[in-house]
């Protein structure tokens, strides 16, 4: 006998959770404890009175289990709202990369010249090395960042992806 | 099982282009091929690989291929408990008292969930132990499915170190890693999750050791200019003391013979926690006796009055430091912990010096060189004052047995035979502490940290297990053996000789004594109500029983226990309201004690109060 693997899909989901000590724990308690995955997870205070945080998790799963993540969260008392973005429609998602490049030289040149290109913000620099700033859809950064590996990469920080529904409406 | 062979593989195995061709006939090396095993096959051999004689666990749904793999295996004894939480307990005294690790296996669910108090108290006394619990099938994980419950996470915060293991093929390195990580560094409990697919699902199973990436190595060797400084100020101080605690037990044997050695080359005085009794002899001139709340008054005194004072492998508990701010306020500390986190925690230390315990003795004692212990007549005499206190004096009785008396009994009478004593926790707890003497390791087993009741008897059955021939005893009271009772069945099923000596006041002592000190004397249901007939009670278990009254019986009784050849329950009745001191009260200072002759009764601050 082998462990059989499911098909899984990607989702994102938006929480919304009252602000308060434990919770981001919770959270992560009960992905693992029901050994669901965690792709992304990306959490702020989104309120004027503190009281609110959103948290915005990418996960993976096979539908069925991708509905029971959302109802589980569902059950914990300090979560307002789930809502999956994946399934509520077009959405846009977005994440901020911090990317460290050192070289000189054509090397050099050819980092900023393709930042330009991908409308990234240089937000540190030295004669031999550049920091770059780049938001846009995790694709994007992951397509800069392999760019960039060619050219002297030193280190990648990201954010994970925040996302919300397109539309007048919010979720 | 059958071996599934795989053409190809064994062909190449056995060399048939290279040595064939310059040997003669070809000769397939069979047992080069790795089999395919279950993962419950996987685990028991790598379990013998590991050198575990026994298993303490209990069966169940989710583990149930693990346990038809032990039938007929004759390489490992598994021990069945009554109860989970007696698996771990025992585990606990297995390890304890044999400084090798503790094996649990328990099933998914209530079985996990049962184990969880030992997995605690392994955890806060550095007990290495790895547990094995069964889980529901990965497909089902997060269903609530039958027996399910979440181990990883509720095991989370009290234990070294978790696995849930999903795929066969990762356990035989898991196993691996779990039993290193339990036993080196600071000692834990390590769990290990195993679905019950994962068990029946099968994977390769090599002959050689485990192949796998070396992530976890804890800091052994204390840094040589720390050792340095650490001896000059040893060296000069005037009023020294080593204060040991359990590290000096955990680091093994050698580490009290390099404790002893030490102490002779500087002369200091030694004083210990709960958990680290036996690392120096108790019959020592400079042997201060037990420290902290229920610790002796020189011992306490000299904390607080020491110039230099130096703890190897004890972490400034609550019960031994008392009031922080008035925490032993002029002396330089010196700290040797293997754990980092032990460090500055409670109390900031001058010179942290991170290693193992006999490591660091080791490499002091080398520093030390040939130095002479300096001049600590004047320290030694002030202690001498302290000690003529003899805060371990407590009033006589005619008409009840006074339960320091039986302790002191039962020493007497036992202490040629090097008993291993197990404990379950309140007042006879810190009496046997008190008034037991122990001058080797290993030979005290008692719940320190989280202080479970109901310990004792299972741990007294792992010690036993782990030491046959020699005499355990658990020294319990009446309401905490009461936790774990039904391993009375345990030690008879495996014959057993455990010894229980209860010392039966009728009460949860420690409770009422602190209803005395703190509540003016409010009994709340600290009162031990429609107790069992004990004597009757152990010869239903086929154990013997022996009840004493009176102090004439005292000493037959003892005897009478030590004589007989199996389990025997001793019920020794005892002085009602005995309390236990000396005592340092709730949030007081170490000179803030309390002896036997002024005690007080009364009611706290509520700030007081509000302190354990």
């Amino acid at each position: 006998m082998k462990i059989q693997h499911r098909e899984t899909e990607r989702h994102v989901l938006a929480v919304t959770v009252d602000n308060e000590a434990g919770i981001l724990a919770k959270i992560a308690g009960l992905f693992t404890a029901r050994g669901y995955n965690i792709d992304s997870l990306t959490v702020a205070d989104i309120s004027e009175n503190h009281a609110v945080s959103r948290i915005t998790i990418v996960t993976h799963g096979p539908p069925q289990v991708i509905d029971q993540i959302q109802a589980q969260l569902e059950r914990l008392v300090p979560v307002h709202r789930v809502v999956d973005l994946s399934e509520e429609g077009p959405h846009v998602e977005r994440e901020l990369a911090l990317i460290k490049v050192a070289g000189k030289g054509e090397n050099r040149v050819e980092a900023l010249r393709l930042a330009d290109v991908f409308r990234a913000n240089v937000v540190d620099s030295t004669t031999s090395s550049f920091i770059f700033e780049l938001t846009g859809t995790p694709e994007k950064i992951d397509s800069f960042v392999s760019l960039m590996r060619e050219l002297g990469l030193v280190e990648v920080g990201r954010t994970g992806i925040v996302g919300m529904m397109r539309g007048p409406n919010g979720a | 099982m059958v071996v599934e062979r795989r053409p190809g593989t064994d062909i190449r195995a056995g060399s048939v282009f290279s040595r064939g061709r310059e040997t003669g006939p070809v000769q397939v090396k069979v047992n080069e091929v790795s089999e395919e095993r279950s993962g419950a096959s996987i685990l028991v051999e790598s379990l013998v690989r590991q050198g575990v004689e026994f298993v303490f666990g209990y069966p169940g749904g989710a583990v149930l291929p693990i346990y038809d793999e032990l039938f007929g295996d004759e390489r490992i004894r598994h021990i069945l408990v009554r109860h989970e939480a007696g698996a771990a307990h025992a585990a606990e005294g297995y390890a304890r008292s044999t400084g090798k690790p503790g094996v649990v296996l328990v099933t998914s669910g209530p079985g996990a969930t049962n184990a969880v108090t030992g997995i605690a108290d392994a955890f806060l006394d550095s007990i290495p132990m790895v547990v094995i619990t069964g889980q529901v099938a990965t497909n089902l994980i997060g269903t609530d499915a039958f027996q399910e419950a979440d181990t990883i996470g509720i095991t989370r915060h009290c234990c070294k170190h978790n696995y849930l293991v999903k795929d066969p093929t990762e356990l035989a390195a898991t196993i691996d890693e779990a039993f290193e990580i339990a036993t080196t560094g600071r000692p834990g409990p390590v769990v290990v999750d195993i679905p019950k697919n994962v068990q029946v699902a099968t994977a390769e199973l090599g002959d050689g050791p485990v192949q796998r990436p070396k992530r976890y190595a804890p800091n052994m060797v204390g840094a040589p200019d720390d050792i340095a400084e650490a001896i000059e100020m040893i060296a000069n101080a005037r009023a020294p003391i080593f204060y040991t605690g359990g590290g000096v037990i955990n680091s093994g044997a050698r580490a009290s013979e390099l404790l002893r050695e030490f102490q002779r080359l500087t002369g200091a005085p030694v004083t210990s926690t709960l958990m680290g009794l036996g690392a120096f002899p108790f019959d020592h001139p400079d042997w201060l006796g037990m420290l902290g709340m229920h610790g002796t008054y020189e011992a306490n005194m000299a904390m607080n009055q020491c110039d230099v004072m130096v703890n190897i492998g004890a972490r400034f508990d609550d019960r031994v430091t008392g009031r922080l701010d008035a925490f032993s306020p002029d002396s330089k500390k010196i700290h040797i912990d293997i754990d980092r986190s032990s460090i500055n925690k409670v109390i900031a230390v001058d010179l942290p010096i991170l290693g193992d315990c006999a490591t660091v003795l080791e490499q002091m004692i080398a520093v030390w060189g040939s130095r002479k212990p300096a001049d600590l007549t004047e320290w030694k005499n002030r202690i001498k004052g302290w000690c003529a206190r003899d805060s371990l004096a407590y009033p006589k009785r005619d008409d009840a047995i006074m339960p320091q008396l039986a302790i002191e009994k039962l020493f007497e009478l036992t202490r040629d035979l090097d008993p291993v004593i197990s404990t379950e926790v309140g007042q006879h707890q810190m009496w046997a502490a008190q008034y037991f003497g122990f001058d080797k390791p290993h030979r005290w087993l008692t719940s320190g940290g989280l202080g479970t009741m109901g310990y004792g008897l299972p741990a007294a059955i792992g010690a036993q297990l782990g030491n046959p021939g020699r005499l355990v005893i658990d020294i319990a009271g009446e309401a905490s053996i009461q936790m774990n009772i039904q391993e009375l069945g345990t030690a008879s099923q495996f014959r057993l000789p455990v010894k229980v000596f209860v010392l039966n006041n009728e009460y949860m002592g420690m409770v009422r004594q602190w209803q005395e000190l703190t509540y003016e004397s409010r009994y709340s249901n600290s009162y031990s109500d429609s107790l069992p007939d004990f004597v009757k009670m152990a010869e239903a278990y086929g154990w013997k029983g022996i009840r004493i009254h009176d102090e004439s019986e005292l000493e037959a009784g003892i005897k009478a226990m030590i004589a007989h050849d199996g389990p025997v329950f001793v019920d020794c009745r005892v002085a009602k309201e005995a309390n236990c001191f000396p005592m340092i009260p709730s949030g007081a200072a170490h000179t803030e004690m309390l002896l036997y002759g002024d005690q007080v009764a009364g009611t706290l601050e509520d700030e007081a109060k509000a302190l354990v």
